[in-house]
């Protein structure tokens, strides 16, 4: 096994540990959050990727996590019953997509099987984000923060003004999402610890991929292009392709979380469209370190926890934008660093910490 | 006329952004939260003193508050990234914004109208106009009028412009640049300030009204080419008619939707503005 | 005050916690998610003070049938994932006996599921019809209907011969919900809609909407909205020389929007709750006493006015005690089923019936048509 992936199996040790842990001291409630907090986690290692390795910051990260909620939650509450009639209902009706279920109080329901709105969702996020992603990356700097800040401000206002969307009240009565006969990504407190296993497992299969990435040719062209774009193009790299690309891959990764913590959720709000919750992630992109996924991912699991838990209360957004001035202005590669952390890591597995170097 | 009270206050926060921008190539994205604290103090400060002088309290306060936030949080860096700048700028607005709800509450304020009540209007031509909107008009051009004046004929602006074009240059000519640059965040503080006590009685000021002004402004400094005053009002004056224009054509609630895409349309095609050529965006002349 | 809160409230639990030991019975927990931050803090703070005002008043009384209360108030900041968190918190870790809010009806939606699941009471505090309609089995609310309001409008506007209305509401829940009740209402009372508008609930400037309602050629205005941007539409159409009756729904009943609205408000008619008129009630009406109590309690003690969502976290609380001196102990089931008997309550919503039908007890008797007379709430004389 190459050391790369010792962290993967020590991070699938500590999720075990963790549930372990709550089991016997009987507080598996936490896993709620936990679980809540690992959906969170996933969008924040895609965004990780695009600004520690790509270089591009992106303001609007949570309108891909909108996109992919709101999709999911409208294609599997939205009523089909009353077209039935109609041929390309009836045609999706047959070939297995739609699904009938009853609501809460009995009536019966015909909406889209919610593993297609996920690939629905799936496959509309990378139109969009190839759509943006193209004008957009090409810009830089200021112009680039404020475009992506833009179309994070155009998403939520669109999911705040549209009706079909549930306006400011947001969409609810999202079913599970069935994975097994059994299992199914739910808020039900039967299917606590199932889900939290799903969940960091989708977590450690994200990761997995990344990282896997990042010492491919695409993740040192990657670096090359953080370094210096213009040397990097001039070495023959193709780097507009390159920033796209990882773009596109850091959306869909908001956009499945969203998906997924919809389903779990039972719900979503325009809040979660909100420009606060994408300058919330990029704060703790930076704080854990930006070109770090492990320092992201340990710095998510700690403050969303946190704030999803209540304990920031009033503070909340204050304790944000605290922590991102202070990591700013003293340590603005992050209070992960990259050799912080293989120094912690070399004394834990001492050997070859260099491989973590791209 | 909406639009064009509207086009005024994006103008003034657009103008905001120039300045600072001019001086340090920074953007800072607490700018709307100018506008917000130069309102909110003006309202705190009116319950104890009359209205002239609440505002230049307030104003005195938001250019004080800017001050600081230089000295703080700027001036000590060594070319800092732009990335890191951005980021440290929203932090500052989040902060400014999370104190602001803790000190004022959440509740939505006014001043009262300058002159005359809520419902007295003039009649210009036909149409109706609460005489808040031509001190809105008449204050903000007041103010641009000063502020060239004062880049174009004052030592101390000429010191500020000097800087803008070539900082290490304007250093060797014995020119403190790094006092230009706290004076660039007075200045634009107050500018803000100014904008948000006259239009306070028109839009209402809550804490987090600073954040949407901000985009706004941006798109307003964007469209009219970054760095230049001038035509950053003519560009405010469009977007705020275009944005009142809107709504007979889309519900109400896509108006911020549409001219943010009117940012993004611009910042595809012409990076440099519809005004500037961009060869004279280079120049970065107030 | 709410930087306070979550201070008084660690203080006020460990107190509560202190003082419940020395009694035999074992404290009562109540969770309560109600946005006292963010943008529904106008709902949210009022609120949360209530329910720690009458939850120290209760306790100092020794209780209700000798348990303590003991209050676990959320913030949740209006973010229905936080809400949603929040509710499962509070049913499986600190297992609450039941939930009070949430505040807007967004949130409630979400965690209505919540709280079938955990066998949990939920006494929402948001307006929406949806939230009872149709019935939960937990799920209960204390706000009063939308369409009642709607109705006692209607009723108003035939008396003052009105058929022809301009429609403008708010983007938000309370103003979509609204709309949805007026459009399907107004046929059936002979009312026509000539102009319908819709505004974001953040918006500072209305005057193009109005332009449009006045173009329409209405007899009169029905604004419904709950936020603060409702003072705008007022303002704005005098402004534009508009000057037909406007009527705002119960969501006006917040004496920072007459003044917001300045001169503009006055003549405004709306249907509310009676809290606003508390001091001019007739002497002998059955919600007076109660009314004038609460309204000095928390005017001394907050220094600030009362507002009708206040009360609802008042009412959600009051009915919860009474239901739990009716089931004589804190047994979820028991509670539950005593809501749904519970007859005559007098809140400051009004006067509640509960059956297993209507867990929401109100009718239109709850509401008084009110005017706004020299920048002060006033009952409408009828000619």
């Amino acid at each position: 096994m190459r050391a790369r992936y010792l962290p993967v199996v020590a991070f699938a040790g500590l999720v075990v540990a963790i549930q372990l842990a709550t089991h016997f001291t009987d507080s598996a409630y936490h896993l709620t959050q936990l679980t809540m907090t690992a959906y969170y986690s996933l969008l924040i290692v895609g965004l990780c990727m695009l600004i520690g390795y790509a270089g591009q910051i992106s303001l609007g990260h949570a309108g891909f996590f909108a996109i992919g909620g709101y999709l999911s939650a409208f294609l599997t509450t939205h009523n089909l019953a009353p077209h039935q009639a109609g041929a390309l209902i009836s045609l999706l009706s047959k070939s297995g997509l739609l699904v009938t279920r009853s609501d809460l109080y009995g009536g019966s329901l015909l909406t889209v099987h919610p593993w297609c709105a996920c690939v629905a969702a799936a496959i509309v996020t990378v139109a969009i984000a190839y759509l943006v992603g193209g004008p957009v990356l090409k810009l830089r700097g200021h112009y680039l923060a404020m475009a992506t800040l833009g179309f994070g401000v155009i998403v939520y206002r669109i999911v705040l003004g549209t009706e079909f969307l549930g306006a400011a009240d947001g969409i609810s009565d999202v079913p599970g999402f069935p994975l097994l006969p059994g299992l199914e990504i739910a808020g039900k407190s039967s299917l606590r610890v199932p889900n939290y296993y799903v969940a960091w497992g989708l977590v450690t299969l994200g990761m997995v991929l990344l990282l896997n990435l990042i010492h491919s040719r695409v993740g040192r062209a990657l670096v090359s292009i953080h370094g210096a774009e213009d040397a990097a193009g001039a070495m023959g790299i193709p780097t507009a392709r390159y920033k796209l690309n990882t773009f596109v891959l850091s959306a869909v990764f908001a956009s499945l979380a969203g998906v997924l913590l919809t389903h779990y959720n039972g719900g979503i709000g325009p809040s979660e469209a909100s420009v606060m919750k994408s300058v919330r992630y990029v704060a703790i992109v930076a704080i854990g370190g930006m070109a770090n996924l492990w320092g992201a991912l340990s710095m998510s699991l700690v403050l969303n926890y946190l704030s999803l838990r209540g304990y920031l209360g009033s503070f909340d957004d204050a304790v944000f934008g605290t922590i991102l001035i202070l990591i700013m202005l003293f340590a603005p590669d992050g209070l992960l660093r990259r050799h912080l952390f293989s120094d912690v890591k070399r004394l834990v597995t001492g050997s070859a910490a260099d491989e973590e170097a791209p | 006329m909406a639009g064009i009270t509207y086009g005024t206050i994006y103008a003034i926060v657009a103008i905001g952004f120039n300045i600072i921008y001019n001086t340090t190539g920074i953007i800072n994205f607490a700018q709307g939260e100018f506008v917000m604290l130069g309102g909110m103090s003006a309202v705190t400060f009116h319950q104890f003193m009359p209205l002239p002088l609440a505002i230049l309290c307030a104003v005195i306060v938001t250019l004080l508050i800017g001050a600081i936030i230089e000295i703080v949080f700027i001036r000590w860096l060594h070319k800092p990234s732009v990335l890191r700048m951005i980021i440290i700028t929203i932090g500052i607005s989040i902060l400014i914004r999370e104190s602001a709800l803790h000190v004022w509450g959440e509740s939505v304020r006014a001043l009262p109208y300058f002159t005359g009540t809520s419902v007295t209007s003039i009649n210009l031509g036909g149409v109706y106009v609460t005489p808040q909107v031509l001190w809105v008009v008449g204050v903000s051009a007041v103010a641009v009028a000063v502020l060239t004046a004062f880049f174009n004929y004052t030592l101390l602006g000429r010191q500020m412009r000097a800087c803008s074009a070539n900082r290490d240059a304007a250093r060797l000519c014995g020119v403190n640049a790094g006092n230009m640059v706290t004076l660039s965040f007075m200045l634009s503080a107050a500018i803000g300030a100014i904008g948000g006590c006259v239009v306070c009685p028109i839009t209402y000021v809550q804490y987090d009204s600073g954040t949407p002004l901000a985009i706004k402004g941006f798109t307003v400094a964007i469209l009219g080419g970054l760095g230049n005053s001038t035509a950053a009002v003519g560009a405010g004056m469009i977007l705020g008619i275009l944005e009142s224009f809107s709504i007979w054509v889309l519900p109400t609630a896509y108006k911020e939707a549409i001219s943010i895409s009117i940012l993004l349309l611009i910042l595809f095609v012409r990076p440099s503005g519809i005004f500037g050529s961009s060869e004279a965006s280079r120049l970065k002349e107030f | 005050m709410r930087k306070r809160i979550g201070i008084t409230l660690a203080a006020f639990v460990m107190a509560s916690l202190t003082a419940g030991a020395a009694w035999a019975a074992e404290p009562i927990k109540i969770g309560a998610i109600l946005s006292v931050t963010g943008p529904a803090s106008f709902l949210g703070a009022p609120e949360a003070k209530t329910l720690e005002m009458l939850a120290e008043e209760l306790n100092k009384k020794g209780g209700v049938k000798g348990h303590k209360i003991e209050l676990i108030i959320k913030d949740s900041g209006a973010s229905p994932e936080k809400a949603f968190s929040f509710a499962k918190q509070l049913i499986d870790e600190n297992k609450v006996f039941a939930i009070i809010g949430p505040s807007t009806s967004g949130e409630t939606m979400k965690i209505k599921n919540v709280a079938e699941e955990g066998k949990t009471i939920l006494l929402s505090c948001a307006a929406a019809e949806v939230i009872v309609n149709p019935v939960a089995k937990y799920v209960f609310k204390t706000p009063q209907k939308d369409s009642d309001a709607i109705l006692k409008i209607f009723e108003q506007m035939k008396k003052m011969k009105i058929s022809k209305i301009g429609v403008v509401s708010s983007n938000t829940g309370f103003g979509q919900a609204g709309k949805a009740q007026i459009e399907k209402l107004a046929p059936e009372n002979g009312i026509k809609i000539l102009a319908n508008e819709v505004y974001d609930k953040a918006a500072s400037d209305l005057t193009a909407e109005v332009t449009k309602v006045k173009a329409a050629g209405v007899e009169a205005i029905l604004n419904w909205s709950i936020e603060p941007a409702q003072s705008i539409v007022i303002k704005n159409a005098r402004q534009i020389g508009l000057k037909v009756p406007i009527f705002q729904s119960h969501g006006f009943g917040n004496i920072k929007y007459v003044e917001a609205a300045g001169e503009a408000a006055e003549g405004v008619l709306f249907p509310a709750g009676r809290l606003l008129v508390a001091d001019v009630l007739p002497k002998g009406h059955a919600q007076k006493e109660l009314l004038v109590k609460y309204k000095k309690d928390y005017e001394s003690r907050y220094k600030e006015a009362a507002s009708t969502f206040g009360g609802h976290a008042y009412d959600a609380f009051l009915i919860l005690v009474k239901a739990i001196e009716k089931a004589g102990g804190a047994d979820k089931e028991a509670v539950r089923t005593a809501i749904e008997q519970l007859k005559g309550v007098v809140g400051t919503g009004g006067v509640f019936d509960f059956s297993a039908a209507d867990h929401n007890g109100l009718n239109i008797d709850a509401f008084e048509m009110l005017t706004v007379r020299k920048g002060k709430f006033a009952i409408l004389k009828q000619k």
